[in-house]
């Protein structure tokens, strides 16, 4: 008997669409030339790349010129902030963002503190949701760049990005929006949204990993990351990963045209799961915003139990997933995320993030609501914090 | 990541429970740290005659205590005292690093009882 298998971790990564696969495999040993080469086979690879970011700046209502292809979700991000903010600190040093946003915009901001830069992090209410008031009254004279992720890699919230990026636009401050969870869960349009920069990641969305892309609005001022040859027109330079081009654009195409019908499928996904844990699990408190949240994403803390305990006993049937608790971190805290929302320690530490994507069923979601009670019971009866009283009624 | 002596622990902890009219009782740690252990002990003649734990965290404080509580039933309470965090994760075959610190809270929890039990015969 093979053991049952559910991954409902897609949030930390998704497996390559088959269509995907099969547009980037001629370009590892049949087309393999350098784009930059004038012979055919380099014309092959360049003509590749101008596809797939034709197919991206669609994707993202962009033009051709304005998509960038960096070496991931992370790079695209470092890009934005250091950029804008190298390249405009005759203008201010003072750069706006949240509180919850994924490391590799946190870190580049402590790390542009530490050389000069004045950074305010705003808040999150107990949902995760910024508050636009709160962003107003931060902007300042000095301020250059305002970067708030678009959702949640953690707890799936959905900000007022088209708000936040009028407010930018109305005090001419850049904005950037870490889009990497919400493509392909989220309508994206540029335009319509009115953001500078805006970041994804390939292998969220059924591409491959080790690519990402910034789109840069037409006219935005910033500087490069990396300093080289002529590729990208000379501001992302490094030979092409064309495979991986290649990849992203596919993928970046397949997630927009299949958009509604993928936030049809998650949603009903999302919603069975999450009704079934409540139904089924006492003592449980949904993490995020009920409604402003991502198609795919499902977070729980369940009381009186440990993240790293509860995931562990997953895999052992075969699921997949991931928590915030800090013995899964390999630091002693909990997730920034879930301390932001004003957890405490206890409930932070016992949460569960479950993230839904094309290949998951609802035979996985009835798996999933089948093994995780006698698993959140078990734990339990562990548990110091958990007490059994009499009459079958609990309290802690 | 953990070996299949932790994983057995996990799954199939020992002694777990609790000791309604316990000798000696001890909790440590806490919930910001993540884990928290309470053990149970019952004592005659200087002797662990029996040993219960509860802890709330993760797959390496939960093996820790099982075989932590193993480790010292039947033994004297200067036998127990002499255990160290070394021997728990050497008895567990050793543990991934970053997971080490969890695994403390078992020296710490049994002495935490036994200085309980030294407090209540006097
Ligand atoms: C919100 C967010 N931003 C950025 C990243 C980084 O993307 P990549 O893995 O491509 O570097 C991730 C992925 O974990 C993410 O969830
Ligand atoms: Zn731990």
């Amino acid at each position: 008997m093979t053991k049952r298998r559910v991954y409902v971790d897609n949030s930390a990564t998704t497996p390559v669409h088959p269509q995907v696969l099969e547009e980037m495999l001629p370009f590892f040993n049949e087309n393999f030339g350098n784009p930059s080469s004038v012979h055919s086979f380099g014309r092959q690879a360049k003509k590749a790349m101008d596809k797939a970011r034709e197919r991206v700046a669609v994707a993202l209502g962009a033009k051709t010129e304005e998509i960038f292809f960096t070496g991931s979700g992370t790079e695209a991000d470092n890009w934005a902030v250091k950029g804008v903010a190298l390249a405009n600190k005759d203008k201010g040093n003072h750069i706006i963002t949240t509180k919850i946003e994924h490391h590799a915009l946190l870190h580049t901001c402590e790390y542009l503190e530490k050389h000069g830069f004045e950074v305010t992090y705003l808040d999150v209410d107990e949902y995760g949701l910024i508050s636009l008031k709160q962003l107003e009254e931060a902007i300042k004279d000095s301020t250059i760049l305002i970067s708030i992720m678009f959702a949640n890699n953690e707890i799936g919230t959905i900000q007022p990005i088209g708000e936040a990026a009028r407010i930018a636009k109305e005090k001419e401050i850049y904005f950037h929006t870490d889009s990497v969870q919400a493509m392909g869960n989220v309508k994206i349009d540029v335009k319509e949204l009115g953001v500078d920069l805006l970041s994804i990641s390939g292998h969220k969305i059924m591409g491959p990993k080790g690519i990402g892309v910034l789109y840069i609005r037409k006219g935005v001022r910033l500087d490069n990351l990396i300093h080289g040859g002529a590729q990208e027109r000379r501001r992302r330079p490094g030979t092409e990963n064309v495979a991986a081009v290649v990849g992203m654009g596919k993928a970046a195409q397949l997630a927009t045209e299949n958009l509604e019908q993928h936030i049809r499928d998650m949603t009903s996904l999302r919603d069975k799961l999450i009704n079934g844990i409540y139904e089924r699990i006492p003592h449980v408190k949904l993490n995020g915003h009920p409604t402003e949240r991502l198609a795919n994403n499902v977070n729980f803390s369940f009381e009186f139990i440990e993240g790293e305990a509860l995931l562990l006993s997953l895999d052992m049937v075969g699921i997949a997933a991931s928590s915030g608790s800090a013995c899964t971190s390999g630091s002693l805290d909990p997730s920034h995320v879930l301390m932001a929302i004003g957890l405490s320690h206890e409930i932070a530490h016992g949460s569960l993030r479950l993230s839904l994507g094309e290949i998951n069923t609802d035979e996985d979601v009835e798996y999933i609501l089948e093994q995780l009670p006698p698993i959140v019971e078990r734990l339990r009866s562990l548990s110091p914090l958990f007490k059994q009283c009499e009459g079958g009624k609990v309290s802690v | 990541m953990y070996n299949e002596t932790v994983m057995e622990h996990f799954t199939n902890p020992r002694n777990v429970g609790e000791i309604e009219d316990a000798d000696g009782i001890g909790e440590v740690g806490s919930p910001q740290c993540g884990d928290i252990m309470k053990i149970f002990l019952k004592v005659e003649d200087n002797i662990i005659k029996d040993i219960k734990f509860k802890t709330f965290g993760c797959a390496s404080a939960i093996a820790s205590s099982s075989i932590m509580t193993d480790m010292v039933k039947g033994k004297t309470i200067e036998e127990a005292l002499a255990l160290t965090n070394k021997d728990v994760v050497d008895a567990l075959g050793g543990l991934p690093k970053p997971k080490v610190h969890c695994s403390v809270l078992a020296e710490e929890a049994i002495r935490s009882a036994i200085e309980d039990y030294k407090k209540k015969m006097k």
